[in-house]
């Protein structure tokens, strides 16, 4: 797996004409129809669009999670279609971070724990582990809290818990996928803002899918899609 | 990354500990069920050794015919009394060597009766055997030669006739013949066949064949080796030598045999070995019902942890490292088992040992095994329960409720 040769000629993103097809025959479902995408370093991108519309298949493929059936995805210049599984999983692993709607953290383990599996998984040693994921979570805001479970934290928290465990590898790219779709306006808001400092301060790429457009509009520029493809790419005015 | 692992799994198992414990349960029996035959089968069979080595590891029997135990086999001729002489004289490693002849009889004192064996021997019969007197005398050079009415008993036979009374001096019937006591051996107690060893009345040989038998037959030939001496040595001396005797034709098998102790002694304990490997095969099954068991939870676990698998996966866990996670976890659940049924084993097999009355041996090699076979139950139930987890599909597995 090469690193990209030169970090400002190639963008961070780059799909190019990517279809997604699920079955064969008269069965087969064109979740992806052709998708080009651009998105650069240090881009905070929200993507909406209808159910169906195929903005989860191409959160997927993104995410590494999983392979277009024909086009090209490059990520740092690194042809992703042809990493087999356990090399994406490397690749995620080093430069993904996820957070997910429901939150998907693991039960009766503590925050702490929560954020810190990533790094098990990339061997860092433990007192290194404790250390950087004490910072994330402070960065999240929720000092004091490491020692609690799932369970005794409210939706917005555990939300952090999750924006901790998918920054705490200092990622290039953050996928949200409605990251406020389980909490009321208030939460939701404080949600954002995390985002957007971790965006501004840390320079960390985020693409987020979000069906409110009032999230939407803390991005830089919103995708849209529609039937597979993308019909609309505008710069959202941000808000300051 | 491997102590994670196995935090990891402990953690696991603690978290459903009720669970755990009955998965672990065909594990614990079966482990606990091999330890348990094989340790009480060693016992039997040093017990049985024991018994025999009290008899004299040096002790060599020559019988008539091919087949162990005391009687004749239909064609084979009896030994006389020429034999025991010559075998005294050509085989110098001989200490002792005691011919005898015995039968079953009753004996009969006052309004009491007991059935036992009477053999007809000499002092020499004393001395290879390892009898003691507790009481009165041996057979003197006169009453051997003349055949006399005389015997010594054993300890059985002076409680079933005598109770508490003094037996010497006093006189058995025995068939036609009162015989008076003159002498009480020290009890042996059980041999290693199961047999009471002091259920025995010796009489002179001579006074045997002559007036019990009616001939000059020797049944038995019994005799010990001098400490240092090859017994597989004497063994051939004999052989050859009998041989030449009783004119058996250089073709045909010998029409006796000569056992030493160590013979007879495995001879036994095959018997219990057999049974003890029959018995630990069958423990050995519950350990396979076992890992099915480990098998059955860790798919029941994996398909109740789809989501975090989902989560492992999804935060860039390889497929094999979620793979060693449930091996892991399976092959916890099954060591832990095993140790149980260690300790379950040495419990029981105390308990056991004391209640049958069998020697306790530590069976290290074994208790081992049994418990490396668990740890390889584990590996073996959890690799498909285990791969099952890791080919999850991210995606699918984190869209699981």
């Amino acid at each position: 797996m090469a690193d990209a040769i030169d970090d400002n000629a190639s963008p961070l993103i780059e799909l190019r004409r990517v279809t997604k097809v699920y079955g064969r025959g008269d069965a087969a479902v064109h979740a992806l129809a052709g998708v080009d995408l651009r998105i650069e370093q240090g881009e905070f991108v929200a993507v909406m669009g209808p159910s169906g519309s195929g903005k989860s298949t191409a959160m997927n493929i993104l995410g590494c999670l999983d392979t277009p059936t024909s086009g090209s995805y490059r990520f740092r210049g690194v042809a992703v279609e042809t990493l087999g599984r356990d090399q994406r999983a490397l690749l995620r692993r080093r430069d993904l971070g996820f957070v997910f709607q429901g939150f998907n953290l693991l039960n009766r383990t503590s925050a702490l724990e929560n954020v810190e599996l990533p790094l098990i998984y990339r061997r860092t040693p433990r007192a290194e582990r404790h250390a950087l994921a004490q910072r994330a979570l402070a960065l999240v805001g929720l000092n004091g809290r490491e020692g609690h479970t799932p369970g005794e934290l409210s939706g917005g928290q555990q939300q952090r818990v999750a924006i901790a465990r998918a920054i705490v590898t200092d990622p290039h790219l953050l996928l949200a996928d409605e990251p406020t779709g389980n909490l009321d306006s208030v939460r939701s808001h404080e949600i954002m803002t995390l985002l957007d400092g971790l965006n501004r301060d840390r320079g960390i790429t985020i693409l987020m899918v979000t069906h409110e457009p009032e999230m939407a509009a803390y991005a830089h520029r919103v995708v849209h899609f529609l039937d597979g493809r993308v019909v609309d790419e505008n710069a959202s005015e941000h808000r300051s | 990354m491997l102590w994670n692992t196995l935090l990891l799994a402990l953690r696991e198992i603690r978290r459903n500990v009720l669970r755990s414990v009955l998965t672990m349960l065909g594990i614990v029996i079966g482990v606990a069920a091999v330890i348990v035959m094989v340790t009480l089968g060693d016992g039997a069979t040093r017990q049985v050794t024991a018994q025999i080595e009290s008899l004299g590891t040096n002790l060599l029997m020559i019988t008539m015919g091919q087949r162990m135990g005391p009687g004749s086999s239909s064609n084979a001729p009896p030994f006389t009394l020429d034999d025991v002489v010559a075998v005294q004289r050509e085989i110098g490693a001989a200490s002792a060597v005691a011919g005898s002849a015995s039968q079953i009889m009753t004996a009969v004192l006052g309004n009491n009766n007991w059935s036992t064996t009477v053999t007809g021997s000499d002092n020499r019969f004393f001395a290879v055997r390892n009898w003691t007197l507790d009481d009165g005398r041996l057979f003197t050079d006169p009453e051997l030669r003349a055949g006399r009415a005389v015997c010594v008993i054993g300890a059985t036979v002076r409680r079933e006739l005598f109770g508490y009374q003094d037996p010497i001096g006093q006189k058995i019937r025995l068939k036609q013949i009162a015989c008076e006591v003159i002498g009480l051996l020290a009890s042996k107690g059980q041999s290693a066949m199961g047999s009471d060893q002091d259920d025995l009345v010796v009489m002179p040989l001579r006074t045997f064949q002559r007036r019990v038998a009616g001939n000059q037959d020797v049944n038995l030939i019994q005799l010990s080796v001098r400490d240092g001496d090859s017994t597989e040595q004497v063994k051939s001396d004999i052989e050859r030598m009998m041989r030449e005797r009783r004119h058996v034709h250089p073709a045909d098998q010998d029409n006796f045999s000569v056992r030493d102790m160590k013979e007879i002694a495995t001879m036994l304990t095959g018997t219990t070995r057999v049974l003890t490997a029959l018995l630990s095969a069958v423990a050995a099954v519950s350990l396979l019902v076992g890992g099915i068991g480990i098998m059955n939870i860790m798919l029941v676990s994996v398909t109740e942890r789809t989501r975090e698998i989902g989560i492992r996966l999804a935060i860039g866990a390889l497929e094999r490292e979620v793979l060693m996670q449930f091996l892991v976890e399976a092959v916890v659940l099954s060591s832990l088992g095993g140790l149980l049924g260690i300790l379950l084993a040495l419990v029981a097999s105390i308990g056991l040992a004391s209640l049958l009355q069998v020697p306790f041996v530590l069976n290290g090699p074994i208790i081992l095994i049994a418990f490396l076979f668990s740890a390889a139950v584990g590996v073996v139930f959890g690799y498909f329960p285990a791969r099952r987890a890791a080919r999850l599909d991210p995606i699918e597995a984190l869209r699981h409720e």
